[in-house]
């Protein structure tokens, strides 16, 4: 689904915050990529629907390329793209209704989405998304009064309302407790399995990336060093990515948290497979 | 034996580094205000002269007489809250495609430096002299008060809503842009909200500096109730300009409760 090939980009500071960049994403599947602080994870992602622009290289969503598209192309093209962002980014003076409604800006006119009359099928979705997410009694309230977890699946609902085929999730769980932060990437990756969405989590937390993603993008100083499963972040990838620090009880603690995910992800699949049969 | 490790002292660094650009400047402070007051010239003799012909005045403003020119007070009044209301709407609607080209972070180069040099034209000049300008371009009346409040409220508001633009989350905007919506679209999302109870507010406390402005604009000859008050002032007419004062107090009393309440709801 996603196709990176030798994505560069030099900041007008001079420094080099990709090189060389090559990464393949396909349909369905969920990536965690980890690594320090200012490894280029938030730089990355943002490359990749031109937030921040590249200066080399290509990306391409299915057959479009990205790198190079004029501006009315990049926002149809975007509009294929859902982020999720580290604070929310909720606009605050919105209703819960309206930051889930603005997901679909791209595909409707000026003077609809302005008197807030979308088409009947946009409301449907955004409140069966909300009640996915236990948000539904909250339509109209505003994004400011909600707490931490509850504007995150907010601004899971604004991605996911785009019908993208691709999503960019920049550290989802920053800003919330360790409970919270658990059912957020929860979630997130059922959701991705639901939808056959491909997607790259920037996540700082090793433990949770090694919980919930099936392959790990290790990141450092712009390249790649890792790339592979999460049972084989050994001591040693970890002290590449991060450098030298005492990793053996990451690594104890995963195993055990593994076991009683486990069982959760299971009854999770199991719930999925019966809807699906249904 | 604590006493015997040297303690470490700390004061926090002074603002000035140089010792003696810093008390240089005191000194010149100091000696520049010793002259200033020194060479203020004042004459305690006109001064207690000026007092009782004070009196005299405030004495002549009592009781204030609103019947005998209650017709033109009307119409001045009534002049000046049109001027007020008009000059504000349309002064507001023009300032916000300039104020929206003056903010940095969402106009490009040419645009912001060409936006900010109308603002800074529209406020270099106080109300009271575009007024003297735009009376000697179209003559005495309403009309040159109206142009002059509404160059002075673009001035004004544009200047504010463009720093209020550039003060905005960057957060917020990047998501919505994220999501591949129109200029407009993104507007209207993503700044508006942000930017919205900040500009009522400023706008209904607008709407008070323009009438009291309107009041000063009348007395250059740009119409409203400064022109009625000029008027009774030259007609020695004390008492009824004394009904003036008070009307123009009492209206000004009621936008200032008016807009602290509407600044409230909005927030």
């Amino acid at each position: 689904m996603l196709r990176i090939e030798n994505l560069e980009k030099r900041y007008q500071t001079g420094d080099l915050a990709l090189k060389s960049v090559n990464l393949v994403v396909p349909k369905g599947e969920v990536m965690a990529l980890i690594g320090p602080s200012g490894a280029g994870k938030s730089t990355l992602i943002r490359c990749v629907n031109r937030l921040v622009e590249p200066t080399g290289g290509k990306i391409f969503l299915g057959d479009l390329e990205l790198a190079h598209l004029g501006s009315s192309e990049l926002r149809r093209a975007r509009r294929r793209m859902g982020m999720i962002f580290q604070e929310y980014a909720l606009v605050e003076r919105l209703s819960v209704m309206e930051n889930v409604l603005s997901g679909r800006l791209g595909y409707v006119g000026f003077w609809r989405s302005y008197f807030r009359k979308f088409p009947q099928s946009d409301i449907d979705e955004a409140f069966n998304l909300l009640q996915r997410v236990g948000l539904d009694h909250m339509a109209d309230k505003r994004a400011d009064e909600l707490s931490g977890g509850q504007r995150q699946r907010v601004g899971i609902c604004r991605a996911l309302i785009q019908n993208p085929d691709l999503l960019l999730v920049d550290e989802p769980t920053a800003s919330l407790d360790p409970k919270t932060s658990r059912q957020i990437m929860r979630l997130i990756c059922e959701l991705c399995e639901e939808r056959q969405l491909a997607a790259i989590i920037n996540i700082h937390d090793v433990l949770l990336a090694q919980m919930f993603a099936r392959r790990i993008v290790g990141l450092q100083l712009g390249s790649i060093v890792y790339d592979g499963p999460p049972d084989q972040l050994s001591s040693d990838v970890l002290t590449q990515i991060y450098g030298e620090e005492d990793w053996e009880a990451t690594i104890e603690a995963t195993k055990d948290l593994d076991e009683d995910e486990a069982d959760v992800i299971v009854a999770a699949e199991k719930v999925i497979a019966k809807r699906v049969a249904d | 034996m604590n006493s015997s490790v040297s303690t470490r002292r700390w004061q926090r660094p002074p603002f000035i580094k140089n010792p003696l650009l810093r008390w240089g400047l005191w000194l010149g402070l100091a000696i520049y205000l010793a002259l200033a007051f020194g060479s203020m010239e004042i004459d305690w003799g006109r001064v207690a002269e000026g007092a009782t012909r004070g009196e005299r005045f405030i004495a002549a403003f009592f009781p204030p007489d609103f019947t005998s020119r209650w017709s033109s007070i009307y119409e001045g009044i009534m002049e000046s809250l049109w001027m007020t209301i008009t000059s504000t709407v349309v002064g507001i609607l023009l300032s916000i495609p300039v104020g929206l080209g003056a903010a940095r972070n969402l106009s490009w180069r040419p645009v912001y430096l060409f936006c900010r040099g109308i603002l800074a034209v529209s406020r270099t000049f106080p109300e009271i002299i575009l007024a003297i300008f735009f009376v000697k371009l179209f003559g005495f009346g309403p009309f040159a008060g109206f142009l002059a409040l509404s160059v002075g409220t673009i001035g004004f508001y544009g200047k504010l809503l463009a720093e209020d633009i550039e003060d905005m989350d960057p957060v917020q905007a990047e998501a919505i842009k994220s999501v591949g919506p129109g200029w407009l679209q993104w507007l209207n999302y993503a700044v508006q909200p942000q930017v919205m109870p900040r500009m009522i507010g400023l706008g209904i406390y607008r709407l008070d500096i323009n009438f009291r402005e309107s009041a000063v604009v009348g007395i250059v000859g740009g119409g409203g109730i400064g022109a009625t008050l000029l008027t009774s002032f030259d007609r020695y007419e004390f008492d009824s300009a004394a009904a003036i004062l008070l009307v123009i107090i009492g209206i000004v009393m009621a936008m200032e409760y008016s807009s602290g309440y509407i600044r409230r709801w909005v927030q």
